[in-house]
């Protein structure tokens, strides 16, 4: 009750003004909630790179940073201010006005993402739009033209590269991405985000469960939409300088860099929300039951935090193990393996519906509990799902292995080999040794 | 270089499909000051070209103004990688001229110092390689071990990087005290990391679609272009210095030569990471048959070759290091020359990438091994 206070108090406040219930709910209260987001994600996007600094420095046998505040705290500031104070530099051949406004383009389409999101039921979320999923991919896909247009305008070759490789790459990604989801969508029968969620909790179960296949399938092209290693060809340090922000420097650069880690903030939230339950754990509906609304809210909002960030750290993990991949080999699992396994996928969940339903119809076993918010099984309705999608994972993978099975590529283990250890024979030392 | 860029300048980006990229002198993977030339077609290179001489200094030049004791520590700055490797080729060389025996535990310290100096350098290609191919993660184990190695070489030597290591007849002074202790702390310590370099990439996918079958070199080839080191044995040529003309108390020491069967990138990485382990078994047992006695030999006050040439050849980090003396009997060399095994391994850096990516340029670069120190001299 103690935390209900301060926003109902607030409200009352703000109709107090003059203003009507209307402009207060539908324009103010947005207006507040769009600062409070901008503002933490702002602040998630900083600490997401200490985050990274640390645990590569703990993976890598190092502390990381440590000097600003303690424990270094305070390095996500430090960074921030020092490139605010930085040069912006611009090349003397570049496209002015472009080159000046791609930064802006980044960030604004990654943070755009950000008003669908449900972060938590009730007020955690700012826009309940009915289409959010569509809404998400059609927005963080104008991401790609900021790459593009940051790569032709700086008039530099490695940035040329950086961008034709990140427009070939997010384009081809976003396609598996798409298809990917669509295997969840049949489960929630609806595309908006807080809808989904609200299937998953009626149903009382995370579709991550009834979709393994799609869940690896979304993080894989997701990881690869964000152009982050294994898939950091854009920006390949050790090949291009650094790709498309090769010639940007100071806050311009930190735009870039910020819209990236946005990014995957964003694909976090998404497959938190889609595939992870979102806000959604059990037993925490308790709380409203008991009549502590507010502090559902924020419980929810936190479960949601922990979920994000638990897909944030396979980001970071994935990115201080692997290597990276090279051009031609990021296509080939684009098309050869993402989008058909993202084909399959649609094809078996759609097998698993029909399964559900046709069973439930015949009247043998009850499995379809009811459809007013999306597709809640009974026990043995999961159960079958279940298996299917168990089943269509190791399926997948076999028939794609074998439709691979003659690429180069895929043979590696074959192709591994043991180097030989040969004794030469011992020639006549060519140094004198004193007796 | 010059054919590279004339054959595209004429026309414009747009009329060709060709566009000319220079890859260096500044550029984060090209070891040092290496420009290269490449044309390529979209991603793909259809021809490359070398441009060297950025940290050019002069030093065979400088070593007939030197006396022969004081031209060691220029050496160590030709491969600053290996200077320890470098010192020795440049005093055994002396001492060959000069007809010296030398103490056998000066030998053997040799021996252990150099192997570790041998495995300090393929540390630090295996972090620099591994880097340029995505996995920063192998980069800073890497070096966590080399700083052991260093540590060692700070405690001996006095110097950490380009450590004026040995003297003409031996070395400057003996092991100091606990040099036995840290070595073979090393030495047991040793293995369990590299089992872990390999736990990270000789199984990982995307390690062996990056390496296999990348920059193959078959061994007529690397013959021909003249190859020594990894880059020789990974095309499968049985040649190592260490067997073939013994020199320290390599003659003393059981140790295998791998070998690769494809001249791939995937098989010099298998044949450096072998090496490593075959260096780690010689510094075990020439610290076991470490003799007592004196390190150094009798010397003349002035070291005044005869007059003649001679051409002493170690098998560096790098490949074969050779230096070719002509002295006229003073106690300057009338002429120097060193077999540079970079200068030479660059020259096949052509031949493996041409119908390569840009990516694999880099790895290419990075499985060459280069210093840039030793080919522009």
């Amino acid at each position: 009750m103690l935390l209900l206070g301060p926003i109902n108090v607030l409200n009352d406040l703000l109709l107090k003004t003059g203003l009507s219930a209307e402009t207060v709910n539908y324009f103010v209260w947005p207006l507040i909630q769009i600062g409070i987001v901008v503002t933490l994600v702002a602040l998630w996007v900083a600490y997401a790179t200490y985050l990274e600094r640390k645990i590569s420095a703990f993976m890598q046998a190092r502390l990381g940073p440590m000097r600003v505040g303690p424990w270094g705290l305070l390095q996500p500031i430090a960074d921030g201010l020092k490139l605010l104070t930085k040069e912006d530099f611009i090349p003397e051949n570049a496209d002015r006005w472009i080159f000046f406004f791609a930064p802006y383009i980044a960030v604004a389409s990654a943070f755009i993402v950000f008003s669908v999101i449900p972060f938590g039921p009730d007020w955690a979320v700012i826009a309940d739009v009915n289409i959010g999923l569509l809404l998400v991919l059609a927005v963080s896909s104008v991401g790609v033209l900021a790459l593009i247009l940051a790569g032709w305008s700086s008039n530099s070759k490695y940035a040329l590269l950086g961008g034709l490789r990140s427009s070939a790459q997010m384009v081809s990604y976003e396609v598996a991405m798409g298809l990917s989801l669509i295997g969840a969508l049949m489960f929630a029968r609806t595309l908006s985000l807080s809808g989904i969620v609200g299937a998953q909790g009626s149903d009382s179960i995370w579709y991550i469960v009834y979709q393994p296949a799609g869940f690896l399938l979304f993080l894989i092209s997701g990881i690869a939409e964000n152009n982050r290693a294994p898939f950091d060809l854009p920006e390949a340090e050790s090949e291009l300088v650094a790709g498309f922000h090769t010639e940007y420097s100071g806050m311009r650069w930190s735009l870039f860099f910020m819209a990236e880690y946005a990014a995957m903030v964003v694909v976090s939230a998404v497959a938190t929300t889609v595939y992870l339950g979102g806000w959604y754990f059990p037993f925490v509906y308790r709380l409203e039951a008991s009549g502590h609304h507010n502090l559902y809210v924020i419980v929810s909002l936190l479960v949601f935090l922990v979920k994000a960030s638990i897909i944030l750290y396979v980001y970071f993990w994935l990115r201080w193990t692997l290597p990276r991949f090279r051009y031609d080999q990021l296509m080939d699992i684009g098309w050869k393996w993402l989008i058909p396994s993202a084909l399959i996928n649609i094809v078996l969940s759609g097998v698993a519906v029909f399964v559900v339903q046709a069973l439930n119809y015949s009247g043998k076993v009850k499995t379809i509990e009811h459809l007013d918010r999306g597709l809640n099984m009974t026990a043995a309705g999961k159960g079958i799902v279940f298996g299917i999608g168990v089943i269509g994972l190791f399926a997948t993978a076999v028939l794609l292995a074998r439709i691979n099975w003659r690429s180069r590529d895929f043979n590696l283990r074959v192709q591994r080999r043991n180097i030989k250890l040969v004794n030469l024979p011992k020639g006549k030392p060519a140094v004198q040794t004193e007796s | 270089m010059h054919q590279v860029e004339i054959a595209t300048t004429q026309e414009t980006l747009l009329d060709s499909p060709e566009m000319v990229l220079n890859m260096g002198p500044q550029h984060p993977s090209t070891h040092g000051v290496l420009r290269v030339v490449l044309r390529l077609d979209g991603e793909t290179v259809i021809d490359l070209d070398c441009d060297i001489g950025y940290l050019h200094r002069g030093m065979e030049k400088i070593a007939e103004n030197r006396m022969y004791t004081q031209i060691a520590p220029y050496w160590d700055r030709l491969d600053y990688i290996a200077a320890v490797s470098n010192g020795l080729v440049w005093v055994e060389t002396v001492e060959q001229m000069m007809g010296l025996a030398v103490p056998p535990r000066a030998h053997y310290l040799r021996t252990i110092l150099t192997e570790l100096n041998r495995i300090a350098s393929h540390l630090l290609w295996l972090a620099t390689h591994a880097l340029d191919i995505g996995a920063v993660t192998v980069l800073l184990w890497a070096m966590r071990e080399r700083e052991e190695i260093l540590k060692i070489f700070e405690r001996q030597f006095g110097a950490r990087l380009t450590c004026h290591a040995w003297r003409v007849g031996g070395m400057p002074n003996d092991a100091y005290d606990d040099f036995n202790k840290d070595v073979r702390q090393f030495v047991n310590n040793f293995p369990k990391r590299l089992d872990e370099y390999e736990t990270v990439l000789s199984e990982n996918r995307i390690w062996l679609s990056r390496t296999v079958g990348i920059g193959v070199i078959s061994a007529e080839d690397a013959i021909a272009i003249g190859l020594s080191g990894p880059a020789l044995r990974g095309s499968g040529v049985p040649w190592d210095v260490r067997k073939s003309r013994p020199y320290a108390a390599y003659a003393d020491m059981d140790f295998d030569v791998p070998l690769g069967e494809n001249g791939d990138t995937y098989d010099r990485y298998l044949v450096r990471l072998e090496e490593m382990r075959q260096s780690r078994r010689i510094i075990d047992q020439a610290l076991e048959k470490l003799p007592d006695g004196p390190v150094n030999a009798k010397l003349p006050k002035v070291v005044k070759p005869p007059p003649g040439d001679y051409y002493h050849s170690i098998e560096g980090p790098k490949g074969e290091i050779g230096c070719y003396i002509v002295s006229d009997g003073t106690a300057q060399p009338w002429r120097v020359r060193v077999r540079p095994p970079s200068f030479i391994n660059l020259q096949a850096l052509r031949q493996m990438c041409v119908g390569h990516l840009v990516a694999d340029v880099v790895a290419i670069i990075g499985t060459l091994d280069i210093v840039l120190g030793e080919i522009d001299r």
